[in-house]
């Protein structure tokens, strides 16, 4: 029944959709937030916090550890306010002198009782993805792999948080003021989900360490971002992104035997990559399109309003012909042919010999823009 | 081991002169960075050194620093670039084009080593000492190529000062004066993934971050003046290098990077508290003092009040009656401005309880405050 768990192909893609869910569900708010260097900062300092807590209570794993070396998160988001509070150090610099500091504290303990830790100062930075079917816990006669315990725990947490407090969690993070006259204590709020956040970088530290875990965790609520404007739309985004993220990127790592979680975490980066270049609307050549677009209209009015000032005038046989343009739109002969032909393709003009003629569109598109003119003065 | 015989330590120079290198040149260009808002910068061209590193050594079979560290300045630009055109022509904030820069570009590194590792070349071992930084391997051909790199990062901020210092602080102004800010601002960032590629030897990729922000900070508590931060950011920066470097040579599994970055994060708690003038501890102290300075003031005024009701200059008001109204802590209160003779005590010293009244000193002082207050002007 349970088959498909002893299969570690399946567990790792498992375990890797699920960080890269749990991820999203806090990500989307802090990138929106436009706190996405804190997630940085967190996913470093919990190391401090698995450290002591394994010092303390000698539990390396379950929701005990989750939560102790979550508090160390919340303990660096804690300082660096403090920092910024104090108005000696700016918000960038605050964050930057903070977690390094309890990494840095993290590594040396590490370091020193390394003998007797699961995790070296290698697992910290990178994760283990690839072992994390061998690390089970018996739940019900079945076993059932630590990491997707956690990450399955995670995410469902994770998802009640949003889905409990969408509509206050969308308005603290579009309009803080708003949310605090209304009594909904946006600071709170924010302070639970970079609890959230922290919690989940400890279940997901195993899987891909400190550092991919922001790969999760700020590149795929971006991606989203980039690709629509609902919030609703980016965490369903996100999640798909998730799951094609780890299939992919374990596909790509067993073939070409590299790191699991790296390839996951670079398939992230491909992700964006697209999403910024061929994204709707907002992506990079959508926007050159449009431009480009708007650029057409533009010379296809300006050609309209051209040949209507002069239509029925006596100058109509030197102004409305072909040559005329060059001289007197300082349009490249290249340039005019594409205006014309543009112009005859969508019905705004005929040409007789050398002769340009509005037709009653053409003629209708003109005045538009004069009325809308005279209109403004 | 005497003083001498550790100078005398081949490795140890080696370690001492690379961390004065990275203190130098970290201090200096992480001035500009954290001046220009930018300190995160450094923590995204440090990760983003990690491809570098590898596809340097993928290239040239070796682990010979002068290609690595070229590979490091190569993908720590390209990052650089990448969040400026992330942030110029995206929607995204600065913060996100950071993270995602850094996480995707650490990870490509974290590909690249394990197809180094998989591929077996007896060469890689220790590749992923960039991660945490090795400084006892430092080798002396390692630190001709730190120092040519400092010393081109040196001569360029001497050269430009007056430029860079404009950018920094108003880069409106800078381009009114026809200075090309964009390149200028370009040059510095560059010069950041410069820095970066000095620390990896000493500090690793992880933990640059530090390195660029915390000297800087720490020397800004100190001066305001652009001439005396950059100083002494990059004293600070070899201070910490030094003793963090020497202190990791003492025993087994002290990584240099986070013995550097705690020395470093020391020296910024040690200039937050007791730098003078921007000193949290200083500010607090005259804090304490304006508090207590303000309650003699409201104790002398409420003796000149007694007075004037009573139409008695020379009223004695007893001490049961003001600690009614200033608590009890007018008895230190009434000692102090006792000595600067404003008030003085009943002359009949046994009475009990005791009488005070305002001398003519006091008198006159009390009229100036209330004065002062009268006219909505702060008084001193």
């Amino acid at each position: 029944m349970m088959a498909w768990l002893d299969d570690p192909g399946t567990v790792i893609v498992l375990v890797g959709a699920l960080v890269g869910m749990a991820s999203t569900l806090v990500g989307t708010f802090l990138v929106l937030r436009g706190t996405s260097m804190l997630a940085d900062a967190i996913s470093h300092s919990i190391v401090f916090g698995i450290i002591v807590v394994w010092l303390v209570a000698h539990v390396q794993s379950g929701p005990l550890q989750i939560f102790g070396a979550a508090l160390t998160g919340i303990l660096t988001v804690f300082l660096t306010q403090a920092l910024i509070h104090s108005k000696r150090v700016k918000q960038d610099a605050a964050i930057g002198l903070v977690f390094p500091l309890l990494f840095s504290i993290g590594v040396l303990l590490l370091n020193l009782y390394a003998g007797n830790v699961h995790i070296d100062t290698h697992t910290v930075l990178l994760g283990e993805i690839g072992f994390v079917w061998l690390d089970t816990v018996t739940l019900g006669g079945v076993d059932v792999p630590q990491a997707l315990l956690a990450m399955g725990g995670m995410t469902l947490i994770n998802a009640l948080f949003v889905g409990l407090f969408f509509k206050e969690l969308k308005l603290a993070t579009f309009d803080e003021a708003l949310a605090r006259a209304l009594g909904f204590a946006p600071g709170l709020l924010f302070y639970g989900l970079l609890f959230l956040t922290s919690g989940t970088a400890v279940a997901a530290f195993d899987a891909v360490g400190a550092v991919l875990f922001v790969a999760f965790v700020i590149v795929i609520p971006a991606s989203a971002y980039l690709l629509t404007d609902s919030v609703m739309r980016m965490l369903g985004y996100g999640m798909v992104m998730s799951i094609a993220a780890s299939v992919a990127g374990y596909a790509l790592a067993v073939r070409w035997d590299v790191s699991i979680g790296g390839m996951m975490a670079v398939m992230t980066g491909i992700f964006l990559l697209l999403a910024f270049l061929i994204g709707p609307r907002h992506g990079v050549v959508a926007q050159v399109l449009v431009r480009r677009g708007q650029r057409g209209l533009n010379e296809t009015r300006t050609l309209a309003v051209h040949l209507y000032n002069h239509e029925d005038s006596h100058a109509q046989q030197e102004e409305n012909v072909v040559k005329a343009l060059r001289e007197h739109l300082h349009w490249s002969d290249g340039r005019a042919r594409q205006v014309i032909l543009r112009g005859l393709d969508q019905g705004y003009i005929t040409q007789v010999g050398q002769m340009l003629n509005l037709t009653a569109t053409g003629r209708a598109l003109a005045m538009e823009l004069l009325n809308a003119h005279e209109r403004g003065r | 081991m005497t003083l001498m015989a550790l100078l005398g330590d081949y490795t140890l120079q080696n370690v001492a002169l690379g961390a004065l290198f990275l203190g130098l040149i970290s201090g200096v260009l992480g001035s500009f960075a954290v001046l220009r808002k930018q300190s995160l910068l450094g923590d995204t061209l440090s990760h983003a050194a990690l491809p570098g590193i590898c596809l340097g050594f993928i290239v040239t079979g070796a682990r010979h620093m002068g290609s690595l560290l070229l590979g490091a300045l190569f993908t720590g630009t390209l990052a650089a670039l990448l969040v400026m055109a992330l942030t110029r022509y995206s929607r995204l904030k600065t913060d996100a084009a950071l993270g995602i820069v850094l996480s995707t570009f650490f990870a490509l590194g974290v590909v690249l080593l394990s197809y180094i590792q998989g591929t077996g070349n007896a060469a890689q071992g220790g590749l992923d000492a960039f991660l945490f930084g090795q400084a006892a391997a430092t080798l002396r051909s390692d630190l001709w190529v730190m120092a040519a790199i400092t010393a081109i990062a040196l001569i360029l901020v001497g050269l430009c000062w007056k430029e860079f210092k404009l950018v920094c602080f108003d880069p409106g102004f800078a381009s009114t004066q026809g200075l090309p800010v964009l390149l200028l601002e370009t040059v510095l960032t560059v010069m950041i993934a410069l820095a970066v590629v000095v620390g990896l030897q000493m500090v690793g990729v992880v933990l640059m971050a530090a390195m660029i922000i915390a000297p800087a900070v720490a020397a800004r508590q100190w001066s305001r003046r652009l001439e005396v931060m950059v100083p002494l950011a990059a004293v600070f920066g070899m201070v910490a290098g030094l003793s963090g470097a020497l202190a990791s040579t003492l025993g087994r599994g002290l990584a240099t990077g986070p013995l550097i970055i705690i020395v470093v994060s020391l020296l910024v708690m040690a200039s937050l508290l007791f730098a003078p003038g921007r000193g949290l501890v200083w500010s607090w102290l005259l804090r304490v003092r304006q508090r207590r300075e303000l309650h003699h003031q409201h104790v002398l005024t409420t003796l000149h009040r007694l007075a004037s009701r009573h139409d008695d200059h020379a009223f004695y008001a007893e001490q049961g009656l003001l600690e009614g109204v200033h608590g009890t802590a007018v008895r230190p209160a009434l000692k102090v401005l006792a000595q600067r003779g404003m008030v003085t005590l009943s002359t009949q010293a046994s009475r009990q309880p005791r009488y005070w009244q305002l001398t003519l000193e006091g008198q006159q002082e009390a009229e100036r405050i209330l004065m002062a207050v009268e006219q909505g002007g702060a008084s001193s």
